[in-house]
């Protein structure tokens, strides 16, 4: 596993043209921009495109048609968001062996507006065991590990709320965030209830965007256009799809192993790294996840957004894009997080540069802590 | 009669059992022959230990509730119950968890708490479907 540390880097990232509420722009066309975008980022052509790795809706077979390539490697894993986080690391296996030169993980998601998408997925589950009670849509199943979580541990909704307001002062920063107005505590608890435990401003936003990742061997990488990131470490696993299955609703297993498999692959202990990027579907997320990851003990992962902490100018920098929460959040999330990361590390975020970037950290969800997938990314080898 | 809720479509062949047990107000469940742990959602195969010799038992209909949710909004075209209405995660004695809704107490986040005792009421809705919902269980257990 070791040699696989350091082999593969990011070379380009970027977004769709636009982000946000687009009617104007079909999930295919959403997916493409970002391609192109990311390609040239990369300062390739997208005729240098061999690998092609996507979730969702859209196979990679219709991407390669679709940028009239013939790519020699495929992968179409589709887990939730954190598809395109897990894929990076299977791009770094396919990458290391030869089996594609340039891999690009893609996504491209009409979340909001719904142009040119068609749902199909497999009700049977969800439809019998869950939906007759009111079931739908993630704040329904999410809630139920947030209630749990505050019985189990005494964690509060003004807690809660304070990682929405962090995320919210760092998409104050990006110019690209959708909502960059400042926010308190209690406007987070005065927002409208949804679901309890959420109010609004607890759950992610609803976007049409796109984003996409190149990547290449770190040999290769030296002839791209911009500072190589290199993946020093990856995982995965998943647990459950239907939220009952979870061994514990406010322990993510697929998140421990995910982790520790991407820990001990990049050679790196929880105090090794400068900025985090969680998925932050809800505001409980990040905490949770930071707990799964062995960062604190159960119950004290809401304590990283304490006294300005996770914000700008603090000590560890956290969804400094203004995550799902305020930046773009088109459904499946785990591309944006990587583009993120990388741009930290590049040195590339004006304002909301995270000084001496160095190491940072991607974790992702698929459902409802479903599935896990966790990148460490480096600025150097 | 108008429904309600979004009903079951299809019904799972390997999920007959649950389905007929409601109709007849009883909580049917699958359990292993091998390991003997009882499981839900029904499967072919046992998630405890992968035996695929499946049995079915009548449960006690008694559990603790183990989360919960307050839905302030419908979140399906198809469910019409008027909000505020309590979405439950029941952890039932004999092992496994299910979801449902919490009935017969007021919806709100004061009254309600995780673990609270709670037992099975059964709902017909149509012919075919009767629906398990829960509420308080009395006394101390
Ligand atoms: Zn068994």
């Amino acid at each position: 596993m070791k040699e696989l540390r350091n082999s593969v880097c990011i070379v380009g990232v970027d977004e769709s043209d636009e982000l946000g509420t687009l009617p104007h722009k079909s999930m295919l066309t959403l997916h493409l921009e970002a391609v192109r975008n990311a390609v040239r980022d990369a300062g390739l052509k997208i005729s240098d495109v061999d690998g092609i790795f996507t979730a969702g809706q859209h196979s990679p077979a219709t991407i390669g048609e679709a940028l009239g390539i013939t790519p020699r490697y495929v992968d179409g894993t589709t887990v939730g968001g954190c598809s395109f986080i897990i894929m990076v690391g299977h791009a770094l296996v396919a990458l290391h062996h030869g089996l594609c030169d340039v891999a690009v993980v893609c996504h491209g998601e009409s979340g909001r507006s719904g142009v040119g998408v068609t749902p199909r997925r497999d009700t049977a589950l969800p439809g019998q065991y869950e939906a007759p009670f009111g079931f739908g849509g993630a704040s329904t199943l999410f809630g139920m590990i947030t209630t749990r979580h505050m019985h189990e541990h005494g964690t509060t909704l003004e807690q809660w709320a304070q990682v929405a307001v962090s995320t919210r002062q760092w998409a104050a920063l990006n110019p690209k965030a959708k909502n960059r107005e400042p926010i308190t505590i209690a406007d987070v608890l005065n927002s409208r209830p949804v679901c309890y435990p959420f109010n609004l401003l607890n759950i992610c936003l609803v976007t049409d965007a796109g984003g996409a990742v190149v990547l290449t061997r770190a040999d290769r990488a030296k002839d791209c256009a911009k500072k190589p990131v290199y993946v020093r470490g990856a995982g995965e696993a998943t647990e459950h799809v239907m939220l009952t299955q979870m061994k514990s609703l406010t322990f993510s297993e697929a998140t421990r192993m995910s982790g520790a498999k991407a820990f001990t692959m990049a050679g790196v202990t929880h105090k090794d790294f400068n900025h985090l990027m969680f998925y932050d579907a809800f505001t409980s997320g990040p905490p949770i996840m930071l707990e799964s990851l062995g960062f604190c003990k159960p119950g004290e992962g809401v304590h990283f957004f304490d006294d300005g902490k996770s914000t700008p100018g603090g000590s560890l920098p956290i969804n400094t894009n203004g995550g799902g929460l305020s930046y773009t959040h088109s459904g499946m999330y785990g591309i944006f997080p990587i583009i993120e990361a990388a741009r930290q590390l590049r040195g590339e975020c004006g304002p909301r540069q995270v000084p001496n970037c160095k190491v940072s950290l991607v974790n992702g969800m698929g459902g409802m802590l479903s599935a896990a997938g966790t990148l460490v990314l480096s600025s150097e080898k | 009669m108008e429904l309600e809720r979004p009903l079951p479509q299809p019904i799972t062949p390997e999920a007959k059992p649950y389905w007929e047990g409601l109709r007849e107000q009883k909580l049917m469940l699958p359990r292993c022959r091998a390991c003997r742990r009882a499981f839900f959602y029904p499967r072919v195969i046992c998630p405890h230990c992968h035996a695929a010799d499946i049995e079915w038992f009548q449960s006690s209909g008694r559990g603790r509730l183990y989360s919960f949710e307050i839905g302030y909004q419908s979140f399906n075209k198809a469910f019409k119950v008027k909000p505020p209405f309590v979405l439950a995660m029941v952890e039932l004695d004999e092992g496994p968890r299910m979801m449902s809704n919490l009935i017969g107490i007021e919806p709100d986040p004061k009254k309600i708490r995780c673990d609270m005792p709670v037992e099975v009421v059964f709902e017909k809705q149509t012919d075919e479907i009767t629906l398990p919902f829960f509420r308080p269980a009395g006394g101390t257990r």
